[in-house]
């Protein structure tokens, strides 16, 4: 029996604040840290006497996202109550989507959707410890700021079947809704929440293992960690013979610990029934008309422009598309001109992206038309690949600058033509006889010697294959 | 039939304490509500669609424009408890 | 004084308009009748007259009672219960808001069942309300002291709230006029909600003109309010004298009389000669889902009810029972702060959402529902108007059906199906018996109030009755 194998299942809950300007159901501009409780009124504290009203931008918000990933746009939505009590959720039901949300089924990559809705975002809740004031019991304050902000559900199904293969589709999605310009989609600051729906079964069953569902994990690196624990909890429960129990759980990043969030309470009963304060929203064919004009290329589009019109390598397209700000950057740097050929230029960015920590290239202060410029230096021949490395660093360590005047001033340019490089060639054969002699017999592996003599003497600044070749001259060898 | 158990699960649900009495008495008046209330399930309602708002109206959408907060003052005025700016409650994760 | 006590407020307001009545003093006199109240009408009246009146709008700064429920900016509303005990809102309700825009100065607050549910007046937090017809017994619920503050002279006319009758049966048992206008037409933006599907606020007056002028002033469509569609006409003043071609309906399931109190019943059916002598046709009608209707009330209601009043959590205003842990602390708020009415009505309706029951309960009750707005749709095709009682008896003592909550349900038997189907209703005194008022029901199609307005109007007209307790409702 050991020797079965498990393969995972896994989806993906995912929860986007949407960047509208006023909150989901009340006109109070959406909060960005500021004092606790500055950021509200009557409807969002769930005053008595006060109503819901839906807002018309995170409706149009939701049908981009639904367009985006291909989903059914539904015809009419309704709005339902979701009952629990919470001190985070003011009126003791969040309104949400039951049984017609906003947008069922659709696609992105190799995942499927299995739905999408509105609802509205609860407050924050932060524990403070004991507290004189409530007999000096554990005690929380609650700041509404936070409550009522537009969110978009997004399920997927169970399509995942790897924690690496879930985080980096959530990182196509996160790009996706960054493109589409309907969320800040930034996990850290919590715009972006990513619940997983897992659960394994042995390899090439087709039923479906009891799921247990991972909550808050709120980076892609916990993602890919809490998922990578949970599957091997649950193949651990398993081989021991026990059964996984279907539940809530949480990951603590920092200990890999697994708990079951669920209390002593009975299970949850929502009793779902529809918002009788919210009229069914009726999507117009304005309504769908003004989000399909408002769709960018998304990245999947992109990567496949990328590769197709501007012959960029699959690495690079994809990596181009999945991260906007890498794409963007190189689209610019691009558009800058000086005929610098796409493929170069995606590797040079790379260089750069590595010289920015694997963050956004232009945080470095080096412009696209600056990157462009210096591509265009290393194609034509006029700097080398190691000398325009240097260039690079000392652009990125002055945050900026134009690649010509640095090789110029730092005296970079390539030593090119056999009059200038011959002469250093001959005193890197002089000083290694031993080497020399080798060449001269035909063995051309410790060339390696005399190219790096060369590159010494000029600071990286001679071609390798112009050496060669003036070596082959010098000791009278063949073409 | 309703039974004390259900009463008390229902109670439970909606966060109220009844007292024993209460629950007791609960019980009794409210399986004579359901009882008169269960009248609905003799109707044939076959095809007949449920009505969740009696006057059929468009959703008027909210334009995404801001409008004035409650000061924080304001915010807290009614609160039982407050500290540091925002609303005190016993933890939920306590107890 | 008396003199002015006899106007009505539409009167009253032409009085002022000609300067032949001081608003200030109009103010006054109402101030410290209310002030004096011995009826428990009033939850909180006014300290002072305000220090201006605007004469130049409409309702020229006549005094107007206000149902505890609807939020008055830094005055309490505290709907009837203890859990909102002092709670003063930020903020004042659209209806009010608009109210005074158009003139109305707040003379109070009055008294009600909690948070709407009842129908005596018995459920209040803070005590009952008497009819100013008879001290022993009850003025009728939820706008109970709306009502009897009218009834009793103490205010000219009041707002009150309508989710199953709680209008119109109070109006009946105090010998008032009230209406329930077609759902939608009145914000409920500010209105402490019972159950939002049902709850409409409308007019409690001495006469059907007042109805009118008031509503007019209240009807509107509402940004803050999804649901508040406004009325799609102007609502005129009532002047129709006869009811030529005019065709009323009488359902058919009414007419064994059946529960009905034999002086409420010969009261309507005095009624309906009149309406004959008037030139209105009288026919039977039948609405065969209407004796289930008040099963279905029973469901949607408190269902509603039952998330609406989740809010009441001890956190951010109101009541707190301090607890060491947040479920006491919840559990305990909720167990002391609301009345065994709201209580009971709120576990019907959690057990009517909850899981396994829904479909039985609440997703029933839905349909039922459909059902009787489509029979109601389907008379108002042949008739301008169905007729029943308001109410199936006239005014009871206290205490007399607080031990049998289904006998209470029982009083809203003929308001509760024009609720379910949102159509508007006005109920008007129609004679005594026993002393006691006994109301008309007039219901109409949706959006069809003028019509409404004008045939209550005619019928008032020839019914003569006098709404003064003291006078005991003679015809003069
Ligand atoms: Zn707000």
């Amino acid at each position: 029996m050991s020797d079965v194998r498990y393969e995972p299942v896994i989806g993906l809950e995912i929860h986007v604040q949407l960047s509208t300007r006023t909150k989901m159901f009340c006109a109070c501009p959406l909060s960005f840290g500021e004092p606790p409780n500055t950021r509200t009124c009557p409807v969002c504290l769930g005053l008595p006497g006060t109503l819901p009203v839906a807002n018309a931008e995170a409706i149009h918000h939701g049908l981009m996202i639904g367009l985006a990933l291909g989903s059914q746009l539904a015809a009419r939505s309704i709005f339902h109550r979701k009952n629990y009590f919470y001190p985070d959720l003011p009126k003791g039901y969040q309104i949400s989507q039951y049984d017609e949300p906003l947008c069922s089924g659709g696609r992105l990559g190799e995942v499927r959707i299995h739905r999408v809705h509105l609802e509205e975002d609860a407050a924050k809740l932060t524990h403070v410890g004991a507290s004189g004031r409530i007999h000096g019991s554990d005690a929380s304050i609650v700041d509404f700021n936070r409550g009522g902000t537009p969110l978009a559900e997004i399920v997927t199904e169970p399509d995942l079947r790897s924690p690496e293969q879930a985080s980096e589709w959530l990182r196509l999605l996160r790009t996706t809704l960054r493109r589409l310009g309907v969320s800040d989609v930034n996990m850290e600051e919590g715009s972006l929440r990513c619940d997983a729906n897992i659960s394994i079964r042995p390899t090439g069953s087709d039923e479906l293992g009891t799921k247990t569902e991972l909550k808050n994990m709120n980076s892609f690196r916990f993602i890919e960690r809490g998922i990578r624990a949970e599957i091997a909890r649950q193949e651990q429960l398993l081989r021991a013979g026990e059964p996984v129990v279907q539940e809530t759980l949480h990951f603590d990043p920092r200990t890999e610990a697994i708990t079951s969030l669920r209390s002593k309470e009975e299970a949850h009963d929502y009793r779902y029934f529809p918002e009788p304060d919210l009229p069914p929203v009726t999507i117009t064919e304005a309504m769908l008309e003004r989000a399909r004009a408002g769709l960018p290329e998304l990245p999947l589009e992109r990567e496949q422009r990328l590769a197709s019109e501007l012959g960029l390598n699959a690495e690079s397209a994809r990596l181009l598309s999945w991260r906007s700000e890498l794409g963007d950057y190189f689209e610019a740097a691009l558009a800058a001109g000086g005929g610098v050929e796409s493929q170069p230029l995606a590797n040079w960015l790379g260089e750069l992206t590595t010289r920015a920590g694997g963050e956004d290239p232009a945080a470095t202060g080096v412009e696209p038309a600056q990157l462009a410029a210096l591509a265009a230096l290393v194609s034509s021949g006029a700097v080398t690949q190691g000398a325009a490395r240097q260039v690079l660093d000392r652009m990125v360590a002055a945050g900026g600058g134009d690649p010509a005047a640095i090789v110029e001033a730092e005296g970079l340019g390539a030593v090119g033509g056999a009059d200038e490089l011959a002469p250093i060639v001959r005193a890197a054969l002089e000083a290694n006889p031993d080497v020399a002699e080798k060449l001269r017999d035909g063995d051309m592996k410790p060339i390696g010697v005399i190219i790096g003599h060369v590159m010494r003497e000029t600071r990286g600044r001679a071609d390798g294959k112009e050496v060669t070749a003036i070596v082959r001259a010098e000791l009278g060898l063949g073409g | 039939m309703i039974d004390r158990d259900d009463v008390l699960h229902v109670a439970r649900l909606a966060r109220l304490r009844l007292s024993d009495a209460e629950a007791d008495r609960m019980t009794g008046e409210l399986a004579k509500i359901l009882e008169h209330v269960e009248r609905i399930g003799e109707l044939d309602l076959d095809g007949v669609p449920p009505t969740a708002h009696v006057v059929a109206v468009e959703h008027e959408l909210r334009p995404d424009v801001p409008g004035p907060c409650l000061s924080r003052e304001a915010a807290l005025a009614q609160a039982p408890a407050t500290q540091d700016g925002g609303f005190l409650v016993p933890s939920p994760q306590a107890g | 004084m008396t003199a002015i006590l006899d106007l009505t407020a539409a009167q009253a307001a032409a009085a002022i308009e000609r300067g032949d009545l001081d608003p200030g003093e109009l103010f006054g006199i109402y101030r410290e009748r209310a002030a004096a109240d011995e009826l428990g009408a009033w939850t909180w009246v006014a300290d002072a007259a305000p220090v201006a009146f605007d004469v130049g709008a409409p309702l020229r700064g006549v005094p107007l009672a206000v149902k505890d429920l609807f939020c008055t900016e830094g005055v309490p509303s505290q709907a009837g219960s203890r859990i909102l005990e002092g709670y003063r809102p930020p903020y004042t309700a659209t209806c009010v808001e608009r109210l005074q825009t158009a003139g109305a100065t707040l003379l109070g607050k009055t008294n009600q069942d909690e948070f709407a549910m009842g129908s005596s007046n018995e459920n209040s937090g803070f005590g009952p309300v008497l009819n100013p017809w008879d001290r022993s017994r009850v003025p009728g619920g939820s706008s109970g002291g709306s009502a009897a503050a009218v009834a009793a002279g103490s205010a000219p006319w009041a707002l009150g709230t309508d989710t199953g009758g709680s209008i119109r049966q109070p109006a009946a048992l105090c010998g008032i006029v009230g209406l329930k206008p077609t759902y939608g037409t009145v914000s409920r933006f500010g209105m402490i909600a019972f159950a939002c599907s049902l709850d409409q606020a409308g007019p409690l007056t001495r006469d059907v003109t007042d109805a009118a002028l008031l509503y007019r002033h209240m009807a509107g469509a509402d940004a803050r309010d999804a649901t508040a569609v406004g009325h799609p006409d102007e609502i005129g003043l009532p002047s129709a004298e006869r009811l030529d071609g005019v065709r009323l309906g009488v359902p058919v399931e009414l007419a064994g009389g059946e529960g009905i109190e034999p002086g409420v019943l010969a009261a309507f059916e005095r009624s309906l000669a009149l309406a004959r002598e008037l030139g209105a046709t009288v026919e039977e009608v039948s609405l065969p889902t209407a004796d289930r209707a008040l099963s279905a009330y029973y469901v949607i209601a408190p269902a509603e009810c039952s998330s609406n009043l989740a809010r009441f959590d001890g956190v951010r205003y109101g009541l707190r029972v301090e607890a060491d842990d947040l479920l006491t602390m919840y559990t305990e708020t909720r167990h002391d702060g609301f009345g065994d009415e709201v209580k009971r009505r709120i576990l019907i309706g959690t057990y009517a959402l909850s899981s396994g029951y829904y479909d039985a309960y609440y997703g029933r009750a839905q349909r039922v529902r459909t059902l009787i707005a489509r029979e109601l749709a389907a008379v108002f095709e042949r008739v301008d108007a169905i007729v029943t009682p308001t109410s199936p008896g006239v005014a009871f003592e206290l205490g007399s059906k607080s031990a049998d909550p289904l006998a209470m349900y029982l009083n809203d038997f003929f308001t509760v199906p024009m609720s379910l189907a949102g159509v508007p209703a006005i109920s008007i005194p129609c004679g005594l018996a026993d002393g006691l008022p006994v109301g008309l029901q007039v219901a109409g199609a949706a959006f069809s109030e003028n019509r409404l307005l004008d045939i209550a109007y005619a019928l008032e007209q020839g019914l003569g009755f006098d709404g003064s307790p003291a006078r005991g409702g003679a015809t003069p």
